[in-house]
């Protein structure tokens, strides 16, 4: 059976409600009218229409030009494998609202874990004194804001147990252990999370959304000889239980003994300046820290990023496309409604070689005087939503992959990766790489490991010099922080060659 | 949530848990508080108020283990139902014979000394002197060089309590509140727009400091202008106080029972064995006044000790729990560091500058990693080049590349420059020999 997004809330309610107490009377305002699904939302969140009303009064009670809530319920699962058993587990539950009020571009903000009314006046209070001006204020007419429906899913997280994930888990490893006898350890987690999101803003907008998100990571440690190595393959999409598969699990247990076992034989390069071939999918990397972070407008709202004064001009070459996505069917990286409540959009950062867009929130979207682009996310309703990435990636280019690699006399092909990091003013990114090749006369060689590759944004944009037409999205386990606050995203890349950065590795 | 309020609703989840069907339970109660206020153009930019509570169970049901957190406390009914279906779930685990609290006789059973983390001055400092406090750091650097571009400056404080109950015979509070002051400034010369920051913190009020910090962060900006990468070579590093327990957080990991237990550590059975240079000597001291990392017992309810964790070089303790303890057959410790505090060097960092023919001072990282199994790393960094004893200019865009083994036989000065706000006590660091990747 598969529960469409509007109904899923009820009929998942009913396993639901047995963890739920129910008001003795759930009033709704009744002079307006709002939706069934609305209603779910309150009832779940155990407050009526008038407790929206109330509480947003107080938030504007100051003078605020703008204030919004945001209730969020979320339940997060994990199972844990270690030496041969699936034998650790654990959950969470978080529960609360965030009281955000703006003023111009400040911003006032607190958050209440009880939804008692008492408690949530007293954060509003706080976050209004961000404005000093009594003011008028009248409630807004409901205007009921539909979410989109980019992750539709068939079981809910909250419909299985412990027992049924459990045999996935063990399977992954023995699956491992089959694959290579070198394998001496295996670690394997699950990790499942369902929140329900209710949004209301100052003018009236009300939305929802019911976001599933899933992960599966295997982590290999092999050994040969006295020599020890580890690697990890991990997915991660907004899907049901139903995504849990043997096909999953043998995939995943392939890569990872591939990944691990390629490192005995891997050394490192020349330390560098050398031209990098960035392999097609999770080097998308190279977009979400050279680029993607410094498009983020509220830096340069605040001129501190590089790109600050490059809207509108040639960044790239002509060929390349990068675009800024949450609309990908259940990626990792999508949303219904942004944390915002706003319209979630794929937009082109970089169209034709052309800087075309930044990321925008609220607060930058209004400076600089466009549409929101849907990128406004929180962490949870304990943070103040930013400019934050979804999805990155670049469309495909009129290249192939061999002729990229048959083009580098001496440099490295990198596709794995575990982390990277960018300053945004300076501009210097960084991605850490686990294992890729070295290329000599236009062929891959031997494997090469943990180096990282260090350049400069704009620089390395421009360095792009050629694009394949191999696309491919990264849908690995990939999280963004950024002021302390961490968001699920994704990438995607085809093959790229850069001309140049500078390599981590040995000097003769 | 008073104290009593935490240890009554801790010690009713524990006797819950086991009316339902556990045989040994853990139950915390944390309850926290936190201020931010950053002003930016003369404006209070953000104001943020977050008061949090939580209740975490650890669950051992028929030898089998699972750890369950929520902060929906107001309902017992609610939490009630919470802990019955975490053992429910508990169930459908593997058995796991390793699983169980730690040994009674190992607990701290108080009579400890006051290590004076909390400040009772927190609830009277008046919030428009907080807010005042972030505007004159502000001011410091606000206009005072045409080069800048914008200058955030903020103030946070905090406190937090928690209570820990175990189903064999612990129970035991902390409590600690911080302050900070910090600023953030952009500088622009030609594209790049490169930004530093500094930061002052401390537990009690009256220790803040709050003098400096925005005119530190604008020369420190300031500084990085002209930031150029160098030819890649082998040449010694200075990492600076505040940075090194970057380099320090690898070895620290590779001593963890968990990963010497799931052979995810270079330092597997090298226990008395030199593995560094003899200026590598770490002291774990959790006993420290005020110290950051101060505390009387561990996670487990494990009474503390001070430890030598290297001597001179040679590796002297790992760090272990109660459930790596028995699947290695080693006698548990504490798994978790306290304060970590360095041996202390002679020369400061002028004078290690002052020291080099050529080298590079590293006073920033950007990323890289590194392997936990072999103790591969790579890094990238920015910082100053120095020739002849001076700092002639600011490089960036580089990468370190090398093992940890070998940088830390490479140890060649340790400086004595310790900086104490954290709970990584370090001082500046003088390596030889580091592989730097640039031009």
């Amino acid at each position: 059976m598969n529960f469409n997004r509007r109904n899923f809330l009820k009929t998942s309610g009913a396993a639901v409600a047995g963890t739920m107490i129910l008001p003795p009377f759930v009033h709704s305002c009744s002079n307006q009218q709002i939706s069934t699904d609305v209603k779910n939302y309150l009832d779940h969140f155990e407050i009526s229409t008038g407790t929206l009303s109330r509480v947003i009064s107080e938030a504007m009670s100051k003078g605020g030009d703008y204030a919004d809530l945001f209730f969020e319920h979320k339940i997060a699962n994990n199972i844990g494998l270690q030496d041969g058993k699936v034998n650790s587990a654990s959950s969470n539950i978080d529960y609360g609202v965030g009281i955000r009020v703006l003023k111009g571009d400040q911003t006032g903000f607190a958050y209440s874990e009880s939804l008692e009314m008492e408690s949530m006046l007293n954060a509003a209070k706080l976050a209004a004194s961000i404005a000093s001006n009594p003011g008028t204020f009248n409630n807004q007419v409901f205007n009921e804001k539909l979410p989109a429906d980019y992750y539709s899913i068939k079981t809910s997280w909250e419909d299985v147990s412990v027992k049924d994930k459990v045999p996935f888990v063990q399977k992954l490893n023995d699956r491992i252990f089959s694959l290579d006898d070198k394998v001496i350890k295996v670690n394997a987690i699950l990790n499942d999370e369902t929140s329900y999101v209710l949004f209301y803003n100052s003018e009236g907008r009300l939305s929802y959304d019911y976001r599933p998100l899933t992960s599966f990571v295997a982590v290999c440690i092999m050994q040969k000889g006295k020599q020890i190595e580890n690697s990890y393959s991990s997915r991660s999409y907004r899907k049901g239980f139903e995504w849990l598969s043997d096909e999953l699990v043998n995939e995943l247990a392939q890569e990872v003994v591939d990944k691990t076992n390629m490192l005995f034989e891997a050394t490192k390069p020349r330390a560098g300046e050398l031209p990098v071939v960035l392999g097609a999918g999770g080097s998308g990397i190279l977009l979400h820290e050279a680029i993607g972070h410094a498009f983020e407008a509220d830096f340069n709202r605040k001129e501190t990023s590089i790109f600050s004064d490059k809207m509108g001009k040639k960044i790239a070459e002509s060929f390349i496309n990068i675009i800024e996505d949450g609309t990908l069917p259940n990626n990792r990286g999508s949303l219904n409604i942004d944390d915002e409540g706003n319209d979630v959009r794929k937009i082109y950062l970089v169209k034709d070689g052309i800087l075309n867009s930044y990321i925008h929130d609220r607060i930058s979207s209004k400076h600089y005087g466009v549409e929101p682009t849907g990128n406004g996310r929180r962490q949870s309703f304990r943070h103040i939503p930013l400019p934050r990435m979804r999805s990155t990636y670049m469309e495909p280019g009129p290249h192939t992959r061999e002729d990229i690699i048959a083009e580098v006399d001496y440099g490295v092909y990198v596709d794995n990766f575990s982390n990277g990091q960018v300053k945004i003013g300076a501009g210097d990114f960084t991605f850490f790489v686990k294992s890729g090749y070295l290329v000599e006369k236009g062929k891959l060689t031997q494997p090469i490991k943990d180096i990282n590759i260090i350049g400069n944004g704009p620089q390395a944009l421009a360095d792009i010099v050629m694009a394949a037409d191999d696309y491919k999205t990264d849908n690995g386990t990939w999280t963004c922080g950024k002021g302390g606050q961490s968001v699920p995203v994704t990438m995607g890349l085809p093959t790229v060659l850069v001309k140049k950065l500078t390599v981590g590795g040995m000097n003769a | 949530m008073t104290k009593e309020d935490k240890y009554t609703l801790a010690r009713w989840a524990v006797d819950h848990a086991l009316e339902s069907g556990a045989q040994q339970v853990k139950a915390i109660i944390t309850d926290s508080q936190n201020n931010s206020i950053s002003v930016r153009e003369e404006k209070i930019e953000n104001l943020e108020q977050s008061i949090e509570n939580g209740l975490t169970i650890f669950l051992y049901v028929e030898k089998k283990y699972s750890v369950h957190s929520t902060n929906r406390l107001d309902n017992k009914e609610e939490l009630t139902r919470f802990i019955d279906e975490a053992i429910e779930g508990t169930r459908y685990l593997a058995e796991d014979e390793y699983r169980s609290l730690p040994e009674p006789d190992l607990y701290y059973k108080g009579g400890g000394p006051d290590l004076k983390t909390f400040d009772d001055a927190y609830k009277s400092v008046d919030p428009q002197v907080k807010i005042d406090s972030a505007f004159a750091i502000e001011k410091e650097a606000l206009g005072k060089d045409e080069r800048i571009i914008s200058v955030t400056a903020s103030y946070n404080d905090g406190m937090a309590g928690s209570v820990m109950v175990t189903s064999n015979g612990f129970e035991g509070d902390m409590s600690n509140t911080y302050y900070s002051l910090s600023a953030s400034v952009s500088v622009k010369q030609g594209d790049a727009r490169p930004s530093d920051s500094w930061h002052e913190s401390a537990l009690f009020y009256d220790k803040l400091k709050s003098q400096g910090i925005g005119k530190t962060a604008m020369e420190k900006a300031l500084k990085k202008l002209g930031q150029a990468k160098i030819e890649s070579a082998n040449m010694p590093m200075i990492l600076e106080n505040r940075l090194a327990g970057q380099s320090l957080g690898p070895l620290i990991q590779a001593l963890n029972g968990s990963s010497i237990q799931q052979k995810n550590s270079f330092l597997i059975d090298m226990l008395g064995e030199k593995v560094g240079s003899d200026k590598l000597t770490l002291i774990d001291d959790p006993f420290i006044v005020s110290g950051r990392g101060s505390r009387l017992f561990d996670n487990e309810g494990l009474a503390l000790q001070k430890r030598t964790i290297f001597d001179k070089g040679v590796l002297k303790a790992y760090y272990i729990d109660t459930y790596y303890g028995k699947k290695l057959g080693m006698a548990p410790n504490s798994g978790s560091t306290t304060n970590l505090v360095f041996g202390k060097g002679d020369k400061n960092l002028e004078e290690m500058i002052a020291s080099l023919d050529k080298g590079v001072l590293v006073t920033g990282f950007n990323g890289g990693n590194s392997n936990g199994s072999t103790g591969d790393f790579s890094y990238g960094i920015e910082g100053f080049l120095i020739e002849q004893g001076k700092i002639v200019k600011p490089v960036s865009e580089m990468n370190i590349t090398g093992n940890l083994l070998h940088l830390y036989k490479n140890l060649a000065e340790v400086g004595n420059d310790v900086y104490e706000d954290t709970a990584w006590r370090l001082p500046s660091l003088l390596f030889n020999n580091v592989a730097f990747s640039g031009i």
